[in-house]
């Protein structure tokens, strides 16, 4: 990518305003000064904020949109991480090649997933999701010829371009900003509404001659694609992959990071991810009971701000302003 | 949203950005102390090994009063919760932001080989008493990767197989949890085994955390074996001991473990069940060596209870590297003289009882002992030797190259000789 997609030439971006896309711009540019002021690791980090956003994005898409809510996305992406390094540290494919294999088997098997949970909504969804998932995590833990089994698999898969912290974050930026219009831009499609039609009300969207398992089935796919894009993402970041990036609990929490930044609001995600990534990070730094200190913390925000915290910020705003 | 709004917000969300920044720009980058990064798995399913780890090391650090190649250590711990994921960018907090001159640790092998993974990229000197992976010494070996009083999986059930002929028994099965450390363990001792005329009847692979042993109890009763060889670790292996005690099995068939199976972090939680139990290790906690008594009482005297291999080999490597820190006072910023060092330098003064070095491999060649557990006078119950195979490294009795041809041990390959 050598433009920003939101730079401010809005007679070209359909659907975006002039106050949108120069808010967007600010974040981009604000967030490709980070690595300017934080340590190599704290670069790490945010690295890691905006693909685990990219995940809960997707997540979103359906979450927030279609009104399911997927334990599946963990095993899509991971899926992606396993082929991308699978690709380059076993068959010694280019990067560009596996990142693309990568993606595509995400898309695949999210596909998979789509044709099996869109006639099912509500808890079912869920419970289907998550099985479908742990089969994922399943074939990865047990074939271990190909996978590595309990051990992973390892590789340089980073391209020596992007060795560099900075050098990858930017990289990453660029690659979230992209995928992240891209997501916009879908939720506002036509499509996206009649996904939201969907949510709102199935039976009527049906009588109103609206194919819904189809638009499901789409819908999924995307958001799998996208998933993919973040997990294809973290096998360069990591270098790594073993079967807890498929495990349920990778799955869980795109949906806690998701839920964390709000339901619905999309780039939420990353302040979710954000969220979340940082707290684990300062919490564990003083106590092993970190993960206590995180449960807390999510009751909370379930309690004082259900609507998630990019939700509550909106709303505070919203409110002082009129 | 207005601007005077969004101005506020922004300025307080910078602000609080830098203000967790501050104190940790602050801290790097100022000599002195040696900074020892360990990563022990505190959370996560061996939490209880994870403790002991990081008591070994402090244990060995009281004694030195904090003091090793006449520098001060500066030892800043992290949960590495049992996931490969996290300890990999735990490892990158230490490297990266705690700017530590040495990592040491991690339990599970997959984070271990994780954390090599991200090592070799930053040279990072990584020491490993306990990641076991055969490969770290023999296949994929990574310079800056040291198995300080560590061992390889398969290293130990060589002479275990070459002991069980002795015995005159024909005919074991095997079970196993499935993973790889399981299946270096068990390819160690069948391949001796079925080399040397034995034959391995059958062997079972079952789940991490096999809550019940039943169904693979009741089929290895069927075989009529003369003896069961059981690789287990943890909750499973407790399980695995009081079930096969259980199932009458243990006044049939004898039991013979993987030294992980009758640990004491296993055993001091079990009681006669594990009485009898035959294990091959480089440490025995019930040796009657003068060193050894001396460190087990010690340790006990301190936290209580018997020391487990967690603890024994993460005390042990410290002792190994600042065995190494000595010899060259203590200038750990010099990576390559201090990895160099370090492989030139003998583990003497140990627990052992006996010097300990590196093969060409970077391997420690140990004295195996086979261990029976047994009561001690108090009614608890550990590991004595009852006999020992000098010098053993972890290529047994094989010519180093041609072994390293044949493929690591894995669930199909097991290294067993069709007869």
């Amino acid at each position: 990518m050598t433009m920003d997609p939101h730079a401010p030439r809005p007679s070209l971006l359909a659907g975006l305003t002039g106050r949108a896309a120069a808010i967007a711009a600010v974040v981009v540019i604000a967030a490709s000064g980070l690595p300017l002021v934080l340590s190599n690791y704290q670069v790490g980090l945010a690295t890691e904020v905006l693909i685990f956003g990219i995940l809960a994005m997707s997540i979103d898409i359906l979450a927030g949109f279609a009104g399911r809510t997927s334990l599946g996305h963990g095993a899509i992406f991971g899926v992606a991480t396993y082929v991308v390094v699978y690709c380059t540290a076993q068959a010694g494919l280019p990067p560009v090649a596996s990142f693309a294999l990568g993606v595509l088997a995400a898309t695949a098997v999210a596909a998979v997933f789509a044709l099996l949970a869109v006639r099912t909504s509500g808890v079912y969804f869920l419970l289907l999701t998550l099985a479908l998932g742990m089969i994922v995590w399943g074939v990865c833990l047990r074939w271990t010829q190909v996978t590595g089994g309990e051990n992973g698999m390892r590789g340089d898969v980073r391209p020596v371009l992007l060795l560099g912290h900075h050098a990858f974050y930017w990289a990453v930026l660029a690659g979230a900003a992209i995928v992240s219009f891209a997501m916009w831009r879908f939720v506002r499609s036509p499509f996206g509404l009649t996904l939201r039609g969907i949510r709102d009300s199935e039976s009527r969207m049906r009588s109103l001659g609206y194919n819904v398992p189809l638009h499901l089935f789409i819908g999924f796919t995307v958001s799998g694609f996208f998933a993919g894009v973040a997990g294809a993402l973290y096998a360069m970041f990591n270098n790594f992959v073993s079967p807890s990036t498929v495990a349920l609990a990778q799955s869980v929490e795109g949906v806690l990071m998701m839920i964390a930044g709000g339901v619905g609001t999309l780039f939420g995600a990353f302040v979710g991810a954000a969220a979340i990534i940082a707290l684990e990070n300062v919490v564990s730094a003083y106590t092993e009971r970190w993960q206590m200190v995180l449960g807390v913390t999510f009751v909370l925000i379930m309690i004082f701000a259900p609507e998630g915290i990019t939700g509550k910020l909106r709303n505070m705003l919203s409110r002082k302003v009129r | 949203m207005d601007r005077r709004q969004f101005l506020k917000t922004t300025t307080a969300a910078v602000a609080a950005a830098g203000l967790g920044a501050a104190p940790w720009r602050s801290a790097m980058a100022q000599a002195g102390p040696i900074k020892i990064g360990l990563l022990a798995p505190l959370t996560g399913v061996v939490a209880s090994g994870g403790k002991e780890m990081v008591e070994g090391v402090q244990f060995y650090l009281d004694q030195v009063k904090n003091e090793m190649g006449g520098r001060k250590v500066e030892l800043t711990i992290e949960d590495d919760a049992s996931n490969p994921d996290t300890a990999l960018q735990k490892a990158r907090r230490l490297v990266e932001q705690g700017n530590c001159h040495m990592l040491i640790g991690d339990l599970l092998a997959n984070t271990g080989l994780a954390v090599a993974n991200y090592v070799k990229g930053t040279g990072t000197p990584y020491f490993i008493p306990i990641i076991a992976a055969d490969d770290l010494t023999q296949r994929a070996r990574i310079k800056n990767v040291i198995r300080v009083a560590g061992y390889t999986a398969s290293a130990f059930t060589h002479p275990f197989g070459d002991w069980a002929l002795k015995q005159g028994y024909k005919r074991i099965a095997t079970i196993s949890q499935d993973y790889t450390f399981g299946h270096e363990q068990c390819g160690g001792l069948a391949q001796v085994f079925t080399e040397g005329g034995g034959e391995i009847v059958q062997q079972f692979w079952h789940p991490l955390n096999t809550a019940d042993f039943s169904p693979y109890l009741g089929q290895l009763a069927e075989l009529k074996v003369d003896a069961i060889f059981a690789m287990e670790t943890g909750a499973d292996s407790t399980r695995f001991i009081q079930q096969y005690a259980s199932f009458g099995l243990k006044a049939k068939t004898p039991l013979l473990m993987a030294m992980n199976g009758t640990d004491q972090s296993v055993i001091r939680t079990i009681g006669e069940e594990a009485e009898g139990i035959i294990s091959a290790a480089h440490f025995a906690e019930g040796s009657d060596k003068a060193v050894t008594a001396k460190f087990t009482k010690d340790y006990e005297a301190k936290y209580g209870k018997i020391p487990s291999l967690y603890g024994f080999s993460m005390y042990s490597g410290m002792m190994w590297i600042d065995a190494a820190l000595k010899k060259m006072g203590g200038k750990v910023e010099d990576r390559d003289l201090f990895i160099d060092t370090v492989l030139k330098t003998e583990l003497d003064g140990s627990p052992l009882g006996k010097a300990v070095k590196f093969d060409a491999y970077g391997n420690p060649v140990y004295d195996v002992t086979i261990r029976k557990v047994v009561k001690r006078a108090d009614g608890k119950y550990w590991n004595v030797p009852t006999q020992t195979y000098p010098e053993v490294g972890q290529f047994w009795k094989y010519d180093p190259e041609t072994y390293l041809k044949q493929p690591a041990y894995s669930r199909t390959f097991q290294g067993i000789k069709k007869a």
